[in-house]
């Protein structure tokens, strides 16, 4: 049972941070309706941004504080990134829009594969390991000898999805700029008639998922201290499971999908076999598509002619 | 009139500075931009120290030299390719007629092949007439090996890309079933390579079917990524069954592909002495290069001819339409399945040969990279089109090994510039180039395989594809 529990905290911790990547899967899919391949590549520039901010900021400013390095960590990677977001969009994205269906696809897998070889050229091949940040942990209880423990940086994780999320659901249900967003999803050209900047719409889509990966990427160097070059490629397909899972589209559907995830992969390491975690992610994406595909929170879609 | 068209003139050069003016601006935007993407990604890079800290080696240099580099590529764009610019030129704006060009029998395919085919079969002869001798020239035809290895997957998914319209991110499991298959059979049962070839092939296919039977109520985006997981789900178990597949260390000393028989060493009854030539192992490549062109040529011929029967037209039917071809009383399950099986076979068969070419099987060589990469060459040679295929072929894989070759970027970058490195790099750059500038790839017109009286070839921008 302390086992358990112990799994089920991870895999939340691990939700929380496939959910907030899915996010932006989910935003950008559901605004004009394209598989974003290269979030995942984002995600792991972010981390990257944070792991240099962080090193830059407490070995060379020498700021004491672990907590205000990462905050200004946070606040800068998130800005960085979403330079990077608006900048791909604008660049490989904008000028596909209207061209044929597997164009922007292929462009984003472009994308992918620019942003994990640059990362490798210009930072090097090899794992970058950070000194460990948040050490300690809140014991919740013992039993038969297994302490069950709440690690305070799993603690941050799950608590600043929970406030990013309820943040960008309020941004997309209450305000013009969300108004505009779900006009968009639902048709654009009408949306346009009406006087939505549909370019500046898309963009800022592009931008707010971008600001969340640069979160997950804070989130997962803290969590697991280590990041490379090749860390974007399995979490965004990951994620991009918990999207599809969650119903494309849905915000709130997207980190639950995550959190299943998450759960899903830790207990089958934990009782099964760690070899096989990926083939269950993989294999849980294809029977979702197959039997559910619109999702735990989707709407149903419509097949018009 | 001339009074008119001076003024235009005059006032077409007085524009000139403003133009320049707004253009710098543009590519002064881009150069911030720039700045900010490369702070602090290039500006700091982490390096491990002795006691495994990080450290942070400023590259001031670097980060000024690229920001420098886009303002002035994206000040030339502008200046010479920009709207403004085009405008300038061609002052009034010309409204382009749909063009139906009625295009005589000898179109650019049917010429194309065999000129290619032409050059293929001679080009062993001529690679080692240029590099005086067979040996001399191995680099060269292990060169044209990969290449027409990537023809022959081109070609394969081309099935299921370009001709049905399904979208398959995972074709190298069909690639790696194939390998597998070879390197297990005759590993262990001592299975000969061409009893082995069709096996392989036929195994391939099998998955495709099975692949496809639980996909085909899928369309667009969400097969691709079912097709990518599936993909990834193969590789997975190519690592963890450790007990068939050997798991990470793959399959080694596969035996190698015999003349009908006759194996390639320098023994009484080998190839060379069966044929009273002097031992070479330069025969065996030579061999293998015959063979994949044998097999990319069936490939090829079987498409072309699948194209002509119900069956292919019913797989370009899907592709405009998914929903008018089954108004149209089409069985969309089994031609999907059966565009699914035969690219899969074509895969397999492309698989088998890249393991015996190599001796050497592991799922390394099967990663997603390779799917994009097939995928890449099928969208950029057009959807369709064979001939496409083979230039973006030839250009996708010979291009970054031409790039290894140029040694005045060694004299520009330094000594240390190894321009392999940035294959990847400059590969993922030019998909992203190449969908921007032609999204339909280079041969995009497109011909049908039926017509009536004459015909017609119209360009794809005016196809639009369903969403099957």
């Amino acid at each position: 049972m302390a086992v358990f529990i112990q799994q089920l905290i991870n895999g939340l911790t691990l939700g929380a941070i496939y959910g907030l990547i899915a996010i932006g899967y989910t935003m950008v899919f559901g605004i004009i309706g394209m598989v974003n391949f290269a979030h995942g590549d984002l995600f792991m520039v972010s981390a990257f941004i944070a792991l240099i901010v962080f090193v830059l900021l407490t070995s060379v400013l020498g700021i004491g504080s672990i907590a205000l390095a990462l905050l200004i960590v946070l606040v800068v990677g998130m800005l960085l990134t979403s330079l990077w977001g608006w900048a791909i969009e604008r660049v490989a994205y904008r000028p596909l829009r209207g061209a044929f269906r597997l164009a922007p696809l292929i462009s984003a897998i472009g994308v992918s594969i620019f942003l994990s070889n640059f990362v490798q050229v210009i930072q090097g091949a090899r794992n970058k390991p950070t000194p460990p940040m948040i050490r300690d942990v809140i014991v919740l209880f013992e039993s038969q000898g297994y302490t069950v423990a709440l690690a305070y940086k799993q603690l941050m994780i799950m608590v600043v999805t929970a406030i990013l999320l309820a943040a960008f659901w309020y941004v997309v249900q209450k305000t013009p700029l969300g108004r505009a967003q779900r006009a968009c999803a639902q048709d654009q050209r009408m949306a346009a008639l009406l006087g939505v900047d549909v370019d500046r719409t898309i963009s800022l889509t592009f931008v707010m998922g971008a600001a969340l990966a640069a979160v997950a990427g804070t989130m997962y160097l803290v969590y697991y201290g280590v990041v490379s070059f090749s860390d974007g490629f399995v979490p965004g397909v990951k994620a991009f499971t918990a999207a599809v899972l969650g119903g494309i589209g849905s915000l709130p559907g997207a980190v639950l999908g995550g959190i299943v995830i998450g759960l899903i992969e830790t207990l089958w390491s934990a009782y099964f076999s760690i070899e096989y975690k990926d083939v269950a992610a993989f294999s849980i994406l294809a029977i979702t598509l197959i039997f559910l595909p619109q999702g735990l929170l989707g709407k149903p879609d419509v097949e018009k002619v | 009139m001339a009074v008119l068209s001076q003024s235009t003139a005059a006032g077409a050069e007085a524009r000139v500075p403003d133009r320049f003016v707004s253009a710098s601006k543009d590519a002064g935007f881009a150069a911030l931009v720039t700045l900010g993407l490369c702070v602090p990604l290039v500006t700091l890079r982490t390096d491990s120290e002795e006691g495994g800290e990080l450290i942070l080696v400023p590259r001031l240099g670097l980060t000024a030299a690229l920001c420098l580099a886009i303002f002035f590529a994206r000040l030339g764009y502008l200046l010479l390719w920009g709207k403004e610019a085009r405008a300038a030129r061609q002052p009034t704006s010309r409204k382009e007629a749909i063009k139906t060009v009625a295009t005589p029998r000898h179109s650019l395919t049917t010429i194309g092949l065999p000129i290619a085919l032409g050059f293929a079969i001679a080009y062993p002869l001529l690679v080692t007439v240029i590099n005086g001798g067979l040996s001399e020239a191995r680099y060269w035809i292990d060169l044209g090996i990969l290449v027409l290895t990537y023809v022959m997957l081109g070609w394969g998914l081309n099935i299921v890309v370009g001709l049905a319209g399904l979208l398959d991110l995972g074709y190298v499991a069909f690639y790696a079933i194939g390998a597998y298959s070879y390197a297990i059979l005759s590993t262990t049962f001592h299975i000969s390579f061409w009893v082995c070839l069709p096996i392989a092939g036929m195994l391939a296919a099998t998955w495709g079917v099975l692949l496809g039977f639980p996909v085909l109520r899928l369309r667009g985006d969400y097969l691709a990524i079912v097709t990518l997981a599936f993909g990834e789900i193969i590789r997975l178990v190519l690592i963890n069954w450790v007990p068939v597949t050997n798991g990470g260390a793959g399959i080694a000393s596969i035996p190698r592909a015999s003349f009908f028989g006759l194996p390639f060493n320098d023994d009484d009854d080998g190839f060379a002495a069966f044929f009273h030539l002097e031992f070479s192992p330069m025969h065996r490549i030579v061999f293998l290069f015959y063979l994949i062109l044998a097999l990319a040529t069936l490939t090829s011929i079987v498409t072309t001819r699948l194209r002509r029967l119900p069956v292919g037209r019913a797989w370009e039917a899907l592709r405009e339409d998914e929903i008018a071809c089954r108004s149209l009383g089409i069985n969309t399950t089994t031609t999907k399945l059966s565009a699914f099986a035969t690219g899969a076979l074509f895969g397999g068969l492309a698989g088998s040969f890249f393991a015996v070419r190599q001796g050497f099987v592991s799922p390394e060589s099967f990663n997603f990279l390779e799917s994009a990469i097939i995928l890449a060459i099928v969208v950029l040679g057009g959807m369709g089109s064979q001939i496409g295929v083979v230039i973006a072929a030839a250009v996708m894989i010979a291009g970054p090994e031409m790039l290894r070759n140029l040694g005045f970027l060694k004299a520009i970058f330094g000594e240390n510039f190894d321009p392999s490195e940035y294959r990847l790099l400059i590969f993922g750059l030019a998909m992203v180039v190449m969908m921007i500038w032609r999204p339909r790839g280079l041969v995009s017109t497109r011909e049908p395989t039926v017509f009536l009286k004459e015909r017609k070839s119209i360009s794809s921008d005016l196809v639009k594809e369903g969403h099957g």
